[in-house]
């Protein structure tokens, strides 16, 4: 089959490798009519993700059909339409049971990888480098998916793929965000960053019940974008100070809730470092949270500070006087996928979002190197690529 | 292996008589070892000290060239020392002391893991799937199969490289149904070994405590120092390792692996 490969930085390629196979009772094999590229996938792209390796498929949105499936996969037959959590769980572990999915027990066959570095592993996850579990991705035209008991979930007939593919990473991960900022009547949310991920937490924020949503990035097309969902956009480069803006918008007070949809490009994030001494440091580059550090900078006290955006090892300079003397809670993590997929389709059945908003290209998955291309630069006003196998 | 070691809370908190401590405690390398004071120490411990035949099955990295080296020594390894006391024996109830090694032996080339994990499931399934030996060698990569002899015998096959195997006979030295299993190889065994599993109910909703205790002990001499110095820094890895299946296994009903996928290269 035709497969998206990382072969290195600024390297990907579509290739041509086998096609994949049931390897356990519980698996399912899917032929993907839709997948989709994400900014964390770019994190991958520049080469700031440790423990990739030539030749790993890309790739963790995606939907499909079927085809295939394990001796202990009841729920499902083949010719079933189904989206995917990005988050690979079991279901069955202490923490699948408290809806903890990123944190699954159970799916990271290399976990020792992170638990040098982080203590704990979290789940595995698709086309997301080995030291989160190294399994194949689905930019491609056939995935095997694990705990395919567990993870997907059905796509009643009627709706496109355009409007559901979303649920298998950015819709849930922009709801969690705002979920995380527990958000109460009146309340004023701001946003770093107005990529999907942002565009999706700004739409949450106001389906959860925030009075205003306020949006920062400097690409004008994604502002404008935000500003379609009723955010009020700051553009970094035209405001001397986003603090004061955002003071000035809230009345003095800081939003309630502060939002990183940005995240951290591992700068100097070793890989030896990682790997070899848990306790060793990993380096990033020190300007690298700037928008985390102005999230918390910004916030309200007693506010929130919620952080869907990915970070992979330290941060230096993190203002930890001020999210102590406001007495923050803050809130981040890989989505908990699973536990939002249900609920979120029955929104856009209900008609509260259309997730297609987001899709600014679509390419023949031949072409996704172009799609890889266009997505980093931000050229030709690209905000999300789809990819169609076929 | 400074993961595990960071993560101890030492050994007089973990057994505690009532078998409630909370806290996990590994020890690996043969070096820091203390055995031989543990061994005097009082009865609370006795689980740390059980061992287990379990290190020459746990391979991971190792386990080739322990594996070769194990080939190389062959049947002839002689197995000196069984002069120790040996006061666990005695406390799970057997009287065999006389077949422990001395604590100096066990100094200088004795392994001893102890590793935990939590299981969300009862004891008494945890138990029933251990307590049949043959379900090891689905978790414990290095064995090659364990065949049970009778109700206290069990014949246990280990890879080593090239096609070799390991072998020995064991015996199951306590038993209490849902609790704890305690096994070591029989005196002939030209690996000296002894292990322990016990499960401990954790508090409501967090399923089962499961504890290991191995202990390995490679033949006197040169061969022996040099099995110690290789396993010194991998036994907590491996055990750590077959422990996680053993929980997949349980919770999950397989082994998480991407072995077979597809990949450009
Ligand atoms: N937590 C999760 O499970 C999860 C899931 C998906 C994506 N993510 C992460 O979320 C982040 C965003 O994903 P995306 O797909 O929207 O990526 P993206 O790269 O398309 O969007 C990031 C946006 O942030 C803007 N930006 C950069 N620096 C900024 C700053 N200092 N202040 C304000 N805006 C700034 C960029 O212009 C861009 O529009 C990434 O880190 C991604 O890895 C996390
Ligand atoms: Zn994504
Ligand atoms: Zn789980």
């Amino acid at each position: 089959m035709k497969a998206l490969c990382w072969h290195g930085k600024l390297d990907v390629r579509v290739d041509n490798v086998p096609d994949p196979k049931i390897l356990n009772p519980r698996d399912a094999i899917l032929k993907i009519t839709t997948t989709a590229i994400c900014g964390s996938d770019l994190h991958l792209y520049d080469g700031f993700i440790p423990t990739m390796e030539a030749g790993d498929i890309l790739g963790h949105e995606f939907m499909g059909e079927v085809v295939e499936i394990g001796s202990e996969v009841k729920n499902l037959k083949k010719g079933d339409r189904v989206v995917v959590p990005f988050t690979i769980a079991c279901g069955n572990c202490f923490f699948c049971k408290r809806d903890l999915w990123s944190c699954c027990d159970n799916s990271n066959p290399n976990a020792w990888m992170l638990e040098k570095a982080y203590g704990y592993s979290g789940s595995g996850l698709f086309g997301f480098s080995h030291m989160m579990g190294g399994y194949a991705g689905g930019q491609a035209e056939y995935v095997r998916v694990p705990f395919a008991d567990t993870g997907p979930l059905k796509i009643p007939d009627g709706l496109p793929d355009e409007k559901v593919v979303f649920l298998t990473d950015i819709f849930p991960t922009g709801y969690m965000a705002a979920e995380n900022c527990n958000i109460q009547p009146g309340d004023t949310v701001a946003v770093w960053g107005c990529g999907p991920v942002g565009q999706f937490a700004i739409r949450s924020a106001y389906m959860l019940g925030a009075s205003r949503v306020f949006a920062i990035d400097s690409v004008p097309e994604r502002l404008k974008l935000a500003e379609a969902g009723k955010a009020t956009g700051i553009n970094m480069d035209q405001v001397d100070s986003i603090f004061d803006a955002l003071k000035e918008l809230t009345g003095g007070r800081g939003p309630d809730a502060c939002i990183d949809a940005v995240g951290l490009e591992a700068h100097g994030m070793s890989f030896d470092a990682l790997y070899d001494d848990a306790k060793a440091a990993v380096y990033l580059a020190t300007d690298k949270a700037h928008a985390l550090r102005q999230a918390i900078q910004c916030c309200r006290k007693g506010g929130t500070v919620s952080i869907p955006g990915v970070y992979g090892g330290l941060v230096d300079k993190f203002p930890m006087g001020a999210a102590f003397g406001k007495g923050l809670t803050l809130k981040m993590g890989q989505t908990n996928c699973h536990k939002y997929l249900a609920p979120l389709l029955e929104r856009i059945q209900k008609g509260d979002i259309d997730p297609s908003f987001i899709i600014t290209h679509q390419f023949n998955l031949s072409d996704a190197v172009e799609g890889y291309r266009i997505f980093k630069k931000k050229q030709d006003n690209c905000i999300k690529v789809i990819l169609k196998p076929n | 292996m400074p993961a595990t070691s960071e993560m101890s809370i030492g050994r007089e908190t973990q057994f505690k008589s009532d078998g409630n401590a909370k806290g996990v405690s590994s020890k690996g390398s043969s070096s820091e070892r203390d055995h031989p004071t543990i061994n005097v120490a009082a009865n609370e411990r006795i689980l740390s000290l059980l061992g287990g035949v379990a290190l020459t099955l746990l391979g991971l990295r190792r386990r080739t060239t322990f594996g070769a080296i194990l080939a190389a020594a062959g049947g002839s390894m002689a197995y000196r020392g069984s002069t120790g006391h040996c006061p666990i024996y005695a406390a799970l109830g057997t009287n065999s002391a006389s077949k422990m090694p001395s604590s100096e032996e066990f100094n200088d080339h004795g392994v001893h893991v102890e590793q935990a994990v939590s299981i969300l499931k009862p004891a008494e399934e945890l138990y029933a799937f251990w307590r049949k030996f043959e379900n090891l060698p689905r978790f414990m990569h290095h064995l090659k199969s364990v065949k049970v002899t009778d109700a206290k015998h069990s014949h246990w096959v280990a890879k080593a490289p090239a096609g070799r195997e390991v072998e020995w006979d064991a015996e199951i030295i306590n038993d209490e149904p849902n609790k704890l299993i305690a096994w070591r190889s029989l005196e002939n065994a030209d690996v000296h070994s002894t292990g322990s599993v016990r499960f401990v109910e954790a508090p409501i909703g967090r399923g089962t405590e499961v504890r290991v205790t191995l202990e390995y002990l490679p033949p006197a001499g040169q061969i022996g120092r040099w099995i110690a110095k290789l396993f010194g820094e991998e036994p907590d890895q491996q055990v750590r390792e077959d422990l996680r299946h053993f929980k997949q296994f349980m919770e999950a009903g397989e082994i998480a692996t991407t072995k077979g996928q597809p990949a450009a290269r």
